[in-house]
């Protein structure tokens, strides 16, 4: 990735704390760093100029639940190729989960992702794992991990299951400042579950995930992170017991936070039924009822649900064309996080510009205890470039990501992510069709 | 043919597939069961035998053991003159050797028309239509639907109650785990009988009510009320779960079983079964053997009802 550290950005709207953005300014970018902004910015010689068109310009968005699938499972995704989906889908930054072969449960692991991303204009930040080999029995040495650039710690794609070993995690986790993310769902409830537990499973005859397994879980762990003091993440939350849940804890004081994904404020387990058994409506946790859904939306109005995030969960083609009961669960979706947030938030209402960007900008690095990148003379440029209106077809051609895995695929969408900058790099996202 | 009156003869039946019942319509269902009344008389003849198949090469694809449901077919095949093959694998060798769609597609490669499917897991039907152009028929995909025997049932209880509007019918068992409840139910609701589901509470599906049918716990209210009784094969420990899901198929059969004592008590039901039979389990052994249970005609019927859903969906025309 070549560096481009000079850069004249015209006409774009810095989204600001007013709920349209601002009026159009010009950045102009030094060394990787904001130099200048301003109105009415003449190109110098020999600087390389960017005309945004009245593009929206935001700090960089920040996804804070991937999976990069490397090590150990590149013929799923690799770390490039999965910031390559995510500078597409306008984030110039991710968070990638532990469930990789090794898991990321030591610092030589952490390190290697901070290593074969550094030269990307996405910057990586490894989720360790709470214990070694995600197994649940013995905590992995979290300092350390820390030290080599881990940003909180999870078992994700399994849960914390034992009781015990989420205290200690917790414990432990507080006295580093970091949060445990818990992937929340109780396995005895849940197995061998293949989609949500409801009418449609009733009709479908496939073994139903129920929101209680959810629900249960994020109990046990709302009253865990009580006793303990330590911080709880709840990971893609999606069941509206589970909204009330985070709610009242969090009004009672408790440090627990929580993302929602994309498709769970968007679809609901009647794809299941309406796709034929479409193994791209598979995942963990499941798509949910249309009340569900709604209790999302809620949620991210009222600020009970922190951030947005992908689940992002790339899977090879011939892995994913089975028979429903084998397919592996999720759905990639760094590439179409922004359109879908504008189509079911931005465009009925439901948040405004400022909040959705608030979502994907400075909930999670909040969350993990980040800086926050301003868009101020002197700050490292870390921006996204956008738009809310553009219509654009998602076919396969624009897949970014290694899989194409993904129930939007050959959909209309709207609104689209035309360029980052991070790093000194400068990402313009033009379309292949 | 002569058998068949002009009306039937004139039915626009534009089925491609048999997926399930939930694709199906009233008239389509009638119309199916119909035919299938020709194929039942041809069953009796000296020679039970025509050839409207034979220029049909069909394969089984059964990835779950089912002895009678794939001896079913394969004989109405045979009675029919088309093309046989077998293939039966273990599902989980789709998890470890070849995927179902690289068997399937080197199937279809051979020139075949049909594929009668049987597989652990709901949905292969429908997978499978996206992948060949084969005409596909259902013959049990996980718990999903069984829309053979659902129509097979239908036909029996015919035999009994040629109109079946307002006829009761009870399905007694594992109704989580059933691939028949949904059929029938779906086929039944749209013939217009009543369904009511009877079982123990932990062997019901979360949201039962979404089928369609009324749900009680009592056996006895249900035998006083129906007009078939149709038992389900229970089993103790199912396939995918570690934990029982009934204390024991002792306390199930004291619940649940129906006994000569009901056959007494109420003197008006038909019993039926799917099979195979668990003798003690859901039925006493006396009651399998009673003038009250059509249990072998269901197996008979099924031949016929698998004849004619074959005949309807290899596109041919009888002249």
């Amino acid at each position: 990735m070549t560096l481009t550290p000079d850069l004249l950005i015209q006409n774009v709207k810095p989204v600001t704390d007013t709920k349209k953005g601002g009026k159009k300014v010009d950045l102009r970018i030094r060394g990787g760093k904001i130099d200048s902004v301003g109105d009415g910015l003449k190109p110098e010689p020999n600087e390389e100029v960017y005309d945004a068109e009245g593009a929206y310009v935001s700090p960089g968005w920040f996804d804070m639940h991937v999976h990069l699938r490397e090590p150990g499972q590149e013929h799923k995704e690799t770390i490039r190729s999965g910031c390559e989906a995510a500078a597409f889908g306008g984030f110039t930054e991710v968070a990638c989960m532990p469930n990789t072969d090794p898991a990321i449960h030591t610092r030589d692991v952490v390190e290697y992702i901070k290593k074969q991303s550094s030269e990307l204009p996405v910057e990586v930040y490894p989720i360790g794992a709470v214990t070694r080999e995600r197994k649940g029995e013995s905590l992995t040495e979290m300092s350390d991990m820390k030290e080599g650039g881990a940003v909180a710690f999870s078992d994700d794609g399994d849960p914390v299951w034992n009781s015990q070993m989420m205290r200690l995690a917790l414990e432990y986790s507080a006295m580093l400042g970091v949060p445990v993310i818990n992937h929340e769902e109780d396995l005895d409830l849940s197995r061998p579950g293949h989609m949500h537990e409801g009418e449609i499973s009733a009709r479908l005859g496939l073994d139903g995930t129920p929101a209680i397994a959810e629900e249960v879980m994020i109990a046990r762990d709302i009253l865990l992170a009580e006793f303990t003091g330590g911080h709880i993440h709840v990971a893609h939350i999606s069941t509206a017991g589970a909204v009330d849940l985070v709610r009242k804890a969090k009004s009672d004081g408790i440090r627990v936070t929580t993302e929602v994904c994309p498709h769970h404020f968007d679809l609901t387990d009647a794809e299941v039924h309406a796709r034929g058994f479409d193994t791209n409506v598979k995942m963990h946790p499941p798509l949910r009822t249309e009340e569900d859904v709604e209790a999302m939306i809620k949620g991210l109005k009222d600020g009970t649900i922190d951030a947005i995030c992908t689940d992002h969960a790339p899977h090879a083609e011939e892995e994913k064309e089975v028979e429903f009961i084998y397919a592996p669960n999720g759905i990639i979706g760094l590439e179409t996080a922004w359109s879908i947030s504008v189509m079911r938030l931005l465009q009925p209402g439901h948040l405004e510009l400022n909040q959705l960007i608030d979502k994907l900008a400075f909930q999670p690095r909040k969350i993990l205890g980040l800086n926050l990148p301003e868009i101020k003379e002197g700050e490292p440029a870390n921006l996204t470039l956008f738009n809310t209106d553009e219509s654009w077809k998602f076919d396969e051609r624009e897949v970014r990501s290694k899989s194409k895995n993904s129930p939007w695929l050959g959909q209309e969408l709207t609104g689209r992510a035309v360029a980052i900058y991070n790093k000194g790099r400068f990402v313009e996202n033009r379309l292949r069709n | 043919m002569a058998d068949l009156s002009d009306s039937v003869r004139d039915y626009p039946f534009r089925q491609r597939h048999l997926l399930g019942l939930e694709e199906y319509s009233r008239d389509d269902i009638l119309y199916i069961l119909e035919q299938a009344k020709y194929f039942r008389e041809i069953l009796d003849r000296p020679v039970p035998k025509v050839p409207t198949l034979r220029d049909k090469t069909i394969v089984n694809l059964f990835y779950e053991n089912s002895t009678r449901t794939r001896l079913s077919f394969e004989l109405a095949q045979k009675r029919m003159g088309a093309d046989v093959v077998n293939f039966s694998a273990s599902s989980s060798s789709t998890k470890k050797g070849e995927s179902l769609k690289d068997t399937i597609r080197t199937i279809s490669s051979m020139k075949i028309d049909m594929v009668v499917v049987r597989h652990e897991s709901p949905g292969v039907s429908q997978f499978l239509t996206r992948q060949v152009e084969a005409a596909i028929i259902n013959a049990g995909d996980g718990a999903h639907e069984h829309p053979t025997q659902a129509l097979l049932d239908m036909f029996t209880m015919q035999q009994i109650y040629p109109d079946l509007t307002g006829k009761k019918v009870a399905i007694i068992g594992d109704i989580a785990f059933s691939r028949v409840v949904r059929s029938n139910v779906l086929g039944l609701k749209k013939l217009g009988a009543e369904v009511t589901l009877c079982g123990p509470k932990t062997l019901m599906p979360a949201y039962v009510d979404s089928l369609g049918a009324d749900v009680s716990w009592d056996l006895e209210e249900v035998l006083g009320w129906c007009d078939i009784a149709m038992a389900l094969r229970i089993q103790l420990e199912r396939q995918g779960s570690k934990v029982n899901m009934i204390p024991s198929l002792r306390e199930y059969h004291q619940m649940f079983g129906i006994r000569m004592e009901h056959l007494e008590k109420y003197p008006d039901f038909t019993v039926m079964h799917p099979g195979p039979v668990n003798r003690g389990v859901e039925l006493q052994g006396a009651v399998v053997d009673s003038d009250r249970s059509v249990i072998l005609n269901q197996v008979t019927n099924g031949v016929a009802v698998r004849m004619a859903i074959l005949y309807l969906l290899s596109g041919g025309k009888r002249e």
